[in-house]
């Protein structure tokens, strides 16, 4: 067990070492393969140019095979292989996208992910702006913001076991010792088995993202509402404003492009959500997502590569138009500099 | 009285009601966690019988109990008495009543003689002992057998992590988890800030491209990624004559998958160094290599740092990519991958589970509170600016 230990240290170190290694024996090579010597001054300024183009591919190197290998090959990969048989080899032109169409597990994961997409990150949104509000206007706020943020490095896996506890079900004679079903019998009702209640199920699974990602989201708005001018709430306070208008009408408005930021990146989240769903249900009793759909098409009876490219692509085309906005944005903040 | 709503203005109604909701909000937040650290260090047998929020109260059960078998009577007078314990040995608590059917196990009170009939009066005291007497000699070979309703004090203990961790597997998983995580967060950084720095100081035709590519590519979801890679791996693996699920590739998966965040996050740092410390080290004659090691790497270290956490968490706490690219053989499976196992497996034991889930929390928890300035600042780097 130490050993292992040892030998995942020692790769670090080694593979830093090496990458290190590359990083200065290419810089090296380059400088030997074209000197820059006092003598022939046209040849040593042609070799300092030819340096300078070359280098930056020397830097960007790795990082760009890597992206390569592992990002773009696949994508494409993808897309080809959704016209693809199971075993990827025989072209079924648009068969996978027509059973996809006609899939009752696939319209079901669907309709469970536009309803993750409807209230996970409009929950999120919403109690991480408010506790970012109420938060900065008390001493304690700090602690207070550490608790709420503190789920963010809470691995999925873990949050469901946490949530799973407190939805724990037993039999109305005996006592129980889930927070939920102990709440409701207290309060005169009968226990229920959350988890395998057909639609609503869905929501008690969200309830487990949203308090982990409402910290994030919270971080990130109280962030954008201590840049709010002071002035700005002063001239409102003045003109006789009470909180409940200043909030909508002064600060809100001002942070709408984080409250954008805050929006999408828990959409993209939503999309992508898997381990909460293989944990508490795994896709049972109605609530499969089109994650967990593409995992279980990629391993069902030796695997449907074609099926599951094909759910792939559909999550892929929910995140684009997300994609297109931030790389426009990104293109908009490296003009401005 | 005027001193108080005095008081009370100058605090304000409002101002309470902000202490309270946020009071209320931080308890729903925290009781979730709470609930599991509670219950792993409960007793077994309490965690069945008794919600973890009554863990600090004496928990009451019932149990069964065997008297002294006939044998062991002596005779008093007329009457033939047993007397002992209805506790087996390390068996605690106090008894708050019993009963000799299984039916009403607090049929009779404890501390005065019950009639049992046919002569028989049996007495227990709350401490267990007992006076068992009959006005004729005790029949048969067997003790009686008798129910009790017993209260035991809140009892805890480590008991439940040394059985996951050295019967369940979590120990192991744990080291797979280090071995897992360590290089996959630190081999990324040097990759990236090179890229990095490429992309903020240094021209070079297509690097606006790149530039869109990455941000681009922070986005594309895993699932995108998982089936090509899969084949390909199987592929290299034959190639190799080796197995396709290798610490070494989940190693590159980890690196690659993190490398867009990465370097947009570095390259939004380092862009912003200021201008004029990297042009006179130009002028001065340092190469690109020289001023990124000298200059550019250590006036980063906040970013560095904010980029580890946020890899070290991601990595930590994945389970998709280990389940794909690692085995789930008991020597290559990381925590998150043994505690679902574990949930399938030991699905009521909430013994093994709560012990299990604090082990898998545990490490980015600490973390999390040691480093939560680094952490805040990265994502703000990462998702203020665009995105």
């Amino acid at each position: 067990m130490v050993s292992q230990i040892v030998s995942a240290v020692g790769v670090m170190i080694v593979g830093v070492f090496v990458c290190a290694l590359y990083y200065w024996l290419s810089d090296k090579v380059l400088n030997l393969a074209l000197p820059v010597r006092d003598g022939d001054v046209t040849q040593a300024s042609r070799n300092l140019n030819r340096r300078a183009v070359i280098r930056p591919w020397l830097f960007l190197g790795p990082a760009l095979l890597l992206l390569g290998i592992y990002l773009v090959y696949p994508v494409i990969a993808t897309f080809i292989l959704s016209f693809h048989d199971r075993s990827g080899e025989t072209f079924v032109g648009l068969a996978n996208y027509r059973w996809a169409f006609f899939d009752a597990g696939f319209r079901q994961s669907i309709f469970n992910n536009i309803l993750w997409l409807a209230v996970v990150p409009a929950a999120c949104t919403f109690f991480g702006l408010v506790i970012a509000v109420l938060t900065d206007r008390i001493w304690w706020g700090n602690i207070a913001k550490s608790i709420v943020f503190m789920p963010m490095a809470i691995s999925f896996v873990g949050a469901s076991v946490i949530w799973k506890f407190i939805y724990e079900y037993r039999g109305a004679s005996d006592s129980q010792i889930g927070l939920l079903n102990a709440l409701v019998t207290a309060l005169g009702g009968d226990p229920q088995v959350w988890i395998s209640m057909p639609f609503w199920n869905n929501f008690f699974l969200m309830v487990i993202l949203i308090w982990i990602q409402t910290g994030f989201a919270m971080v990130i708005l109280s962030a954008a509402l201590r840049g709010i001018p002071e002035e700005t709430i002063e001239a409102a306070v003045i003109d006789g404003a009470n909180g409940w208008q200043i909030f909508w009408k002064i600060m809100v408005p001002q942070i709408w492009g984080t409250i954008a930021v805050v929006w999408t990146t828990i959409t993209i989240l939503v999309l992508k959500v898997f381990d909460i769903v293989l944990t508490m249900t795994n896709g049972q009793w109605d609530t499969m997502v089109l994650a967990n759909l593409m995992f279980d098409w990629m391993f069902r009876g030796g695997g449907d590569s074609g099926r599951s490219a094909v759910i792939a692509l559909v999550i892929m085309a929910a995140v684009t138009p997300i994609m297109i906005w931030n790389i426009r944005q990104a293109n908009r903040d490296a003009g401005g500099h | 009285m005027a001193s108080l709503s005095l008081r009370l203005k100058r605090v304000g109604l409002p101002r309470l009601i902000v202490h309270l909701s946020v009071l209320v909000i931080v308890i729903l937040w925290l009781i979730p966690t709470l609930g599991i650290l509670v219950t792993s260090i409960r007793d077994k047998g309490q965690i069945t019988t008794s919600g973890w929020w009554t863990a600090f109260s004496s928990s009451t059960q019932t149990s069964a109990g065997r008297l002294g078998d006939p044998s062991s009577a002596r005779q008093e007078g007329a009457n033939y008495v047993i007397t002992g314990s209805v506790f087996e040995k390390g068996q605690g608590g106090t008894v708050s009543a019993f009963g000799v059917r299984v039916q009403e196990p607090a049929a009779f009170p404890v501390d005065k003689p019950a009639d049992l009939g046919e002569g028989e009066t049996l007495t227990v005291k709350p401490d267990g002992s007992y006076v068992y007497s009959k006005n004729a000699p005790f029949e048969g070979s067997r003790g009686k057998r008798i129910y009790l309703t017993v209260s035991t004090p809140p009892q805890f203990s480590l008991q439940n992590y040394e059985t996951v961790l050295k019967g369940e597997g979590i120990g192991q998983a744990f080291i797979n988890s280090l071995t897992v995580t360590i290089p996959a967060t630190i081999i990324p950084i040097l990759i990236a800030a090179f890229a990095a720095y490429a992309l903020s100081w240094m021209s070079f035709p297509g690097r606006a491209l790149i530039i869109a590519m990455v941000v681009g590519l922070i986005v594309v979801p895993l699932q995108m990624s998982l089936i090509p890679l899969l084949r390909l791996y199987n592929e290299v693996g034959n190639f190799l004559g080796t197995s396709s699920k290798t610490y070494a590739g989940i190693w590159l998966a980890h690196t690659a998958f993190g490398m867009p965040l990465a370097i947009y996050l570095l390259r939004n740092y380092i862009a912003g160094l200021p201008k004029e410390i990297i042009e006179s080290a130009r002028v001065d004659g340092a190469s690109d290599f020289e001023i990124f090691l000298k200059i550019v790497l250590p006036l980063s270290f906040p970013a560095l740092a904010s980029f580890a956490i946020f890899q070290f968490l991601w990595v930590w706490n994945d389970l998709l990519v280990a389940i794909v690219f690692l085995g789930t053989g008991r020597d290559q499976l990381v925590l998150t991958g043994a505690l679902n196992a574990l949930l399938g497996s030991r699905g009521g034991n909430w013994e093994i589970l709560t012990a299990s889930a604090f082990v898998t929390i545990l490490v980015p928890l600490a973390v999390f509170f040691g480093l939560q300035r680094y952490l805040v600042r990265g994502l703000l780097a990462g998702s203020v600016k665009g995105g």
